[in-house]
């Protein structure tokens, strides 16, 4: 029978993962596919998934007043959406949106919750890839902020 | 200069040929060159000194190509007192001209190697020659891959030519923005992100990084991480300028020149003065 197990060990984001926490990470994982314009998640709903997303490209909106849905990032082939799901009070801050036809795997959240718990090795894993991608992201929005292409730097 | 045997500190005249208003402040100037000169022969990644009448004179990197040296083309964006005067020039004016200045792009030391093309903002238009000599010589090279951030989408430089470049099926051309607008269904975020998954062979890789000098940190960085050499890594470094030739030192870091020994360095014979401030 096919799993998922060979794609998420393929995947960057899971590259390098013990066997033994991968095969605990295919039991919380299901295969998912968004049409374009389809949210993949609203901002206030509880974050009860997240997304290793296969390819297709995601938009991260904020819904501000007066301006309407600004996208503010976008990922696609490669890369992992939401972290949400990691930190109470577990509720997505943004809505996300399929821009193009997505492919990804979900993963339960509370299933990944109970597994970290169960399995601190595997939380550790898990917690240090996360933190690496929101390093990333702090990153990048303070370099957007900078507006570096409209000012001399 | 440029085959008249003259001071290097005494500009050429040209006539403005044409003018094209690219975003809304950045312009491309035509010049022509008048009857009986030498073709203006330069390297991908060298520039000029411009020389505004009563105005002043600032170095702009020639954004033309090298193999139609009959014309000369500068993108520019108007920032102060000369780029400004620029801007309103029209065809017939006339413009001061000293160059080519500077060392170019890696292009010949590139041959049989990937190339990755990292641009920033107006960093394309020094990076413009090169593209035109990678795909006029296209089968030299392995994978051709074009990364281009800029602020919006409307900020989008020779944004017909990089359609062009990305209908091609023989490169990889991916622009993101850092801030999208109104219809804009492309990649949104800083240019670093498309490095990790960007289809070249860290291996065989030679890197040309154009635009601000935090861009350029960051995407030398981001590169490194990615298993890419510091030695293949080059970069063009924009400091204030007055004499583009080594006399007057306005440009001077220790030793190093950035009007002769640069604007193009190896990452890792610069990579100590990305860090410091203008001074
Ligand atoms: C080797 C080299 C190649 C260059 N190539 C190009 C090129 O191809 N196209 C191009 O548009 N520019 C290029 N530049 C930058 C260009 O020389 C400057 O923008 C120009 O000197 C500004 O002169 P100015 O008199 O118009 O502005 P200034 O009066 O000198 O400056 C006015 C204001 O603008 C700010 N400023 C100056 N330069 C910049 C800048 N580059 N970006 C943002 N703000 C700035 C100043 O800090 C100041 O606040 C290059 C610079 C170098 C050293
Ligand atoms: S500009 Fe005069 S030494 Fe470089």
């Amino acid at each position: 029978m096919h799993t998922l197990e060979p794609i998420l060990a393929e995947h960057p984001f899971l590259k390098g993962l013990k066997q033994e926490h991968l095969a605990l990470l295919v039991g919380c994982a299901s295969n998912v596919r968004f049409e374009a314009g389809a949210f993949v998640f609203r901002q206030g709903q509880e974050a009860n998934h997240f997304y290793i997303l296969r390819d297709g490209k995601v938009a991260v909106e904020l819904f501000a007043p007066q301006k309407g849905a600004v996208a503010i990032d976008t990922y696609g082939e490669g890369d992992v959406l939401g972290w949400s799901w990691l930190i109470p009070p577990y509720h997505w801050r943004f809505d996300a949106r399929a821009i193009e036809p997505t492919r990804a795997i979900s993963l339960d959240a509370r299933c990944m919750r109970t597994k970290c718990e169960d399995d601190h090795e595997l939380g550790y894993e898990l917690m240090k890839r996360f933190a690496r991608i929101i390093e990333q992201r702090l990153d990048a929005t303070r370099w957007q902020l900078l507006d570096v292409y409209g000012v001399r730097s | 200069m440029n085959g008249l045997a003259q001071s290097p500190m005494l500009p050429d005249l040209y006539t403005v040929q044409q003018v094209r208003r690219e975003t809304d402040d950045t312009f491309t100037l035509e010049l022509g060159l008048a009857a009986g000169r030498q073709p203006f022969r330069f390297l991908a990644g060298q520039f000029n000194m411009l020389y505004v009448r009563g105005i002043g004179e600032v170095p702009i990197s020639i954004s033309g190509d090298p193999g139609s040296p009959e014309t000369l083309v500068h993108t520019t964006r108007a920032v102060g007192a000369v780029t400004r005067a620029m801007r309103t020039m029209k065809v017939g004016d006339m413009l001061g001209v000293r160059g080519p200045f500077g060392v170019g792009w890696p292009v010949e030391q590139a041959v049989g190697h990937d190339v990755l093309v990292v641009a920033g903002g107006i960093g394309l238009a020094p990076l413009r020659p090169t593209v035109y000599q990678l795909l006029a010589n296209r089968d030299r090279y392995g994978k051709i891959v074009i990364l281009y951030g800029t602020r919006t989408p409307a900020d989008i430089l020779f944004r017909k030519e990089v359609e062009a470049w990305r209908a091609r099926l023989d490169i990889e051309v991916y622009v993101t923005v850092d801030r999208a607008t109104e219809g804009w269904h492309g990649n949104i975020g800083v240019v670093t992100k498309l490095i990790p998954r960007a289809p070249f062979d860290r291996t065989r890789t030679v890197a040309m990084i154009c635009g601000p000098e935090i861009m350029m940190r960051f995407t030398a960085l981001e590169l490194e991480k990615r298993g890419v050499d510091t030695d293949h890594i080059y970069l063009s470094m924009e400091r204030n300028m007055k004499c583009g030739i080594g006399l007057c030192g306005h440009c001077q870091c220790g030793a190093t020149f950035i009007c002769k020994d640069g604007p193009v360095f190896r990452y890792d014979a610069i990579q100590g003065l990305l860090s410091q401030r203008e001074i």
